[in-house]
């Protein structure tokens, strides 16, 4: 049986023994989606509180289901309304929702390290949903899962990933995962949104997409998140996906079999077409389904659920 | 009352005597600095197996009063200072209200003085409220006793403001002190830009933030011919800068922060905003660039940039807390661990940088064990292991980023002008 540690706060913080485990998990519980019941009892009398200082829909909704179809009791906090308003402190609000008796805490914060700030302060359960261009630990782990469902494996693969890597979460988390299994990793994206010792975390930056995609066997599109960016890094949308969109005729050229991957929500037309999105090639929509299953098998492997076959039962 | 400091080890470089010997304080003023001393009628303060130094100046400190008392005050800094082994400091002119003009310089002299402990020697501002655009009353703060002029914790960005400011302040011959961090580059980066940025998804300050503005201000001050000191360097580039300059026979001196040449980026993993400070502890290659300059020369003085912060505003999100760690306390210790357990720095070079050089920065008196100087010494214990504490310090905000670190050596006694402030460790109250 493999051990987790009380949070998961980042992909940098496990072992390749544990993301296999949390696959191999996930996998059991992707079941779930063929069944008419869609729900088991294996969280039941657990509260688990999603609480967001940062809008997102997919994230949040996916986390929400996965705890509701292993019958925890999910509350949903939006933060930023309230509290913060009313001047209280990050560590108090940390306190209160620790002393009202919740198991798992699920937190999204713009601001990197607040789910360790979160995690030192309460003996809750932690799971990171996204902290600042930290890291986005369980959308790395639903990539993962993805790829090895199609791959049948992730050693040995060549990744790319491209666009913002320097305000990216979701390509931090990522590149730990992918090197902890094995893959070569290559970014690819303006210089300006490149971030300095970027290859000391095992990467390799590549300048042109087209030579970069041509030996790829997965490619992971990122967001621009203009709303991240505080001041312009490349001169226009029509310029970035001139020279880093991804669209029918640069797929023509790479791989037959490249396994396009998208974060979502995506910017259609700018980092990727619509046609693109929609290819079979794409598992845009997969990565949702995936998202739900890996989540489930966080929330028993983080409580304390040990075996994996018994998630589902 | 007089004392007999017997059987230390003397450092005193600009006085020139070294080696085992007594030294005797008389009304105030080092009398006596012998190999062997018989004198009846004094108090002998033992010192063998000790070290025995001029007491320590530091350049940069905050005392946050007027304005920030709950994070400190004149007199609590100064007893800090103390129990650091520091008999006299600098502090600077970012409180609120501003010490942009003679009253405040008076008021904090004032206050000092009837702390009784470290003296304190202010620092006003270079512009009116450290906005950067007008110059701030030089003259009237001069002749209240202000030091030098300072807008620490900014940089004065426009170019034409800051060379009116040198150009203006050359009539005073006080040096300016200078916070060199271009803010357009700086951004809202909160730690060093690099590997340890990236990995912990905080926006970074890379260090040409830093060297550009000492590049300009070298620059500046060689067509002004104004004295320019340069406060807390931080990245490897700015020595070089630095020392380049000297070279070229400039007249412009620099310091370095313990925290500085000690902790790296590194440290901010744990992402505790007790090590968020501006400069931001740079990379491994920065801090072996510091201690070299520290080593050549390129760097003249350590000081410590002691910046109180409570506990509440420490203790949040990392971007949201403010900048700046105590360190008066520590720094001495820090730099004997750091530096000469280290072989970096010999005990005289030691002491030119913590006393001899900051006085002559400040131009102030002191820094020397010379007969007919002021009393202010300092007997420290080389032999002396602790482990930092909150408990232990007596500054009133424990922002410590060396709390749990084992230090060596610690300050056994402290005199300013002859009046013994720290015995064996303990006040004298």
């Amino acid at each position: 049986m493999v051990k987790f540690s009380k949070d998961l706060l980042g992909i940098r913080e496990l072992s390749a023994e544990q993301i296999n485990y949390i696959l191999d998990s996930a996998a059991v519980c992707k079941d779930i989606f063929n069944r008419d019941l869609k729900k088991v009892p294996t969280l039941r009398g657990k509260t688990i509180v999603t609480l967001f200082f940062e809008p997102s829909t997919r994230t949040r909704t996916s986390f929400e289901i996965a705890g509701k179809w292993m019958s925890a009791d999910v509350v949903n906090l939006t933060v930023s309304s309230s509290s913060v308003q009313k001047g209280e402190s990050f560590v108090d609000t940390a306190k209160t929702i620790e002393a009202m008796g919740v198991e798992v805490v699920i937190i999204r914060h713009s601001l990197a390290g607040t789910p360790k700030l979160l995690a030192d302060s309460i003996k809750a359960h932690v799971i990171n949903a996204g902290d600042g261009a930290h890291e986005h630990p369980t959308q790395a782990l639903l990539d993962l899962f993805t790829i090895r469902e199609h791959k049948g494996r992730i050693a040995g693969l060549k990744v790319v990933i491209v666009g913002d890597i320097l305000h990216s979460r979701v390509a931090k988390s990522n590149i730990w995962g992918l090197t902890k299994l094995g893959a070569r990793v290559s970014v690819v994206g303006p210089p300006t949104l490149i971030p300095s010792g970027i290859r000391e975390l095992g990467v390799t930056v590549e300048q042109d997409l087209d030579q970069a995609l041509q030996d790829a066997d997965v490619v992971n599109i990122l967001r621009i998140q203009r709303e991240r960016q505080s001041r312009a890094y490349f001169p226009t949308l029509r310029e970035y996906s001139r020279l880093y969109g991804l669209n029918l005729s640069r797929l023509e050229k790479a791989k037959p079999d490249l396994l396009v991957l998208h974060p979502g929500p995506a910017n259609l037309g700018v980092e990727i077409s619509e046609e693109l999105s929609v290819h079979r090639q794409s598992v845009i929509t997969e990565q949702v389904t995936n998202g739900v299953a890996v989540r489930m098998a966080l929330l028993y492997l983080l409580t304390g659920g040990g075996n994996q076959d018994e998630i589902l039962h | 009352m007089r004392y007999c400091i017997k059987g230390g080890e003397i450092v005193d470089p600009a006085g020139g005597f070294s080696g085992s010997g007594d030294l005797l304080i008389e009304d105030g003023k080092v009398t006596a600095v012998e190999r062997e001393l018989e004198v009846e009628d004094c108090q002998v303060y033992d010192a063998s197996g000790k070290l025995v130094f001029p007491g320590l100046i530091d350049l940069h400190v905050h005392l946050r009063e007027p304005g920030r008392e709950d994070e400190e005050t004149i007199a609590g800094g100064a007893k800090a200072a103390i129990k650091g082994g520091f008999t006299g400091i600098a502090c600077m002119a970012n409180t609120d209200p501003v010490a942009d003009n003679a009253v405040v310089i008076e008021y904090i002299k004032k206050q000092a003085q009837a702390a009784g402990y470290a003296k304190v020697y202010p620092i006003g501002a270079i512009t009116k409220g450290l906005q950067g655009r007008e110059l701030a009353e030089m003259g009237a703060m001069a002749a209240a006793g202000a030091v030098g002029f300072s807008d620490d914790g900014k940089t004065v960005t426009n170019a034409a403001v800051f060379r009116e400011a040198l150009e203006y302040a050359t009539q005073f011959g006080l040096p300016l002190f200078l916070h060199e961090e271009d803010p357009d580059l700086a951004g809202d980066g909160v730690m060093h830009e690099g590997y340890w940025s990236t990995v912990l998804g905080l926006p970074g300050i890379p260090s040409v933030a830093e060297e550009i503005m000492i590049a300009r201000d070298i620059l500046l001050a060689e067509y002004t011919g104004a004295r320019v000191h340069f406060c807390h360097v931080s990245a490897a580039g700015s020595v070089r800068l630095i020392r380049e300059a000297k070279f070229r026979g400039l007249l412009i001196s620099a310091e370095v922060t313990p925290h500085h040449f000690s902790l790296s980026d590194a440290m901010v993993q744990s992402y505790d905003p007790v090590f968020r400070v501006s400069p931001p502890l740079r990379g491994e290659r920065d801090l072996a660039a510091l201690k070299e300059g520290l080593r050549d020369g390129a760097i003249d003085v350590i000081a410590t940039d002691h910046a109180p912060h409570t506990l509440e505003e420490k203790h949040r999100e990392f971007s949201l807390a403010p900048t700046g760690m105590i360190g008066l306390e520590t720094a001495l210790s820090v730099a004997w661990t750091e530096l000469v357990l280290e072989k970096i720095l010999t005990k005289q070079q030691l002491v030119e940088k913590m006393s001899v050089n900051p006085a002559a920065v400040l131009g102030i008196s002191g820094g020397s064990l010379k007969t007919g100087a002021a009393a202010d010494v300092i007997v420290f214990d080389p032999n002396l292991e602790w482990t930092v504490t909150p408990e232990q310090l007596v500054s009133k905000s424990k922002n410590s980023p060396f709390i749990g670190r084992k230090l060596m050596g610690g300050v056994d006694g402290v005199w300013v002008n002859g009046d013994l402030k720290l015995a064996h460790g303990n006040f004298v109250e």
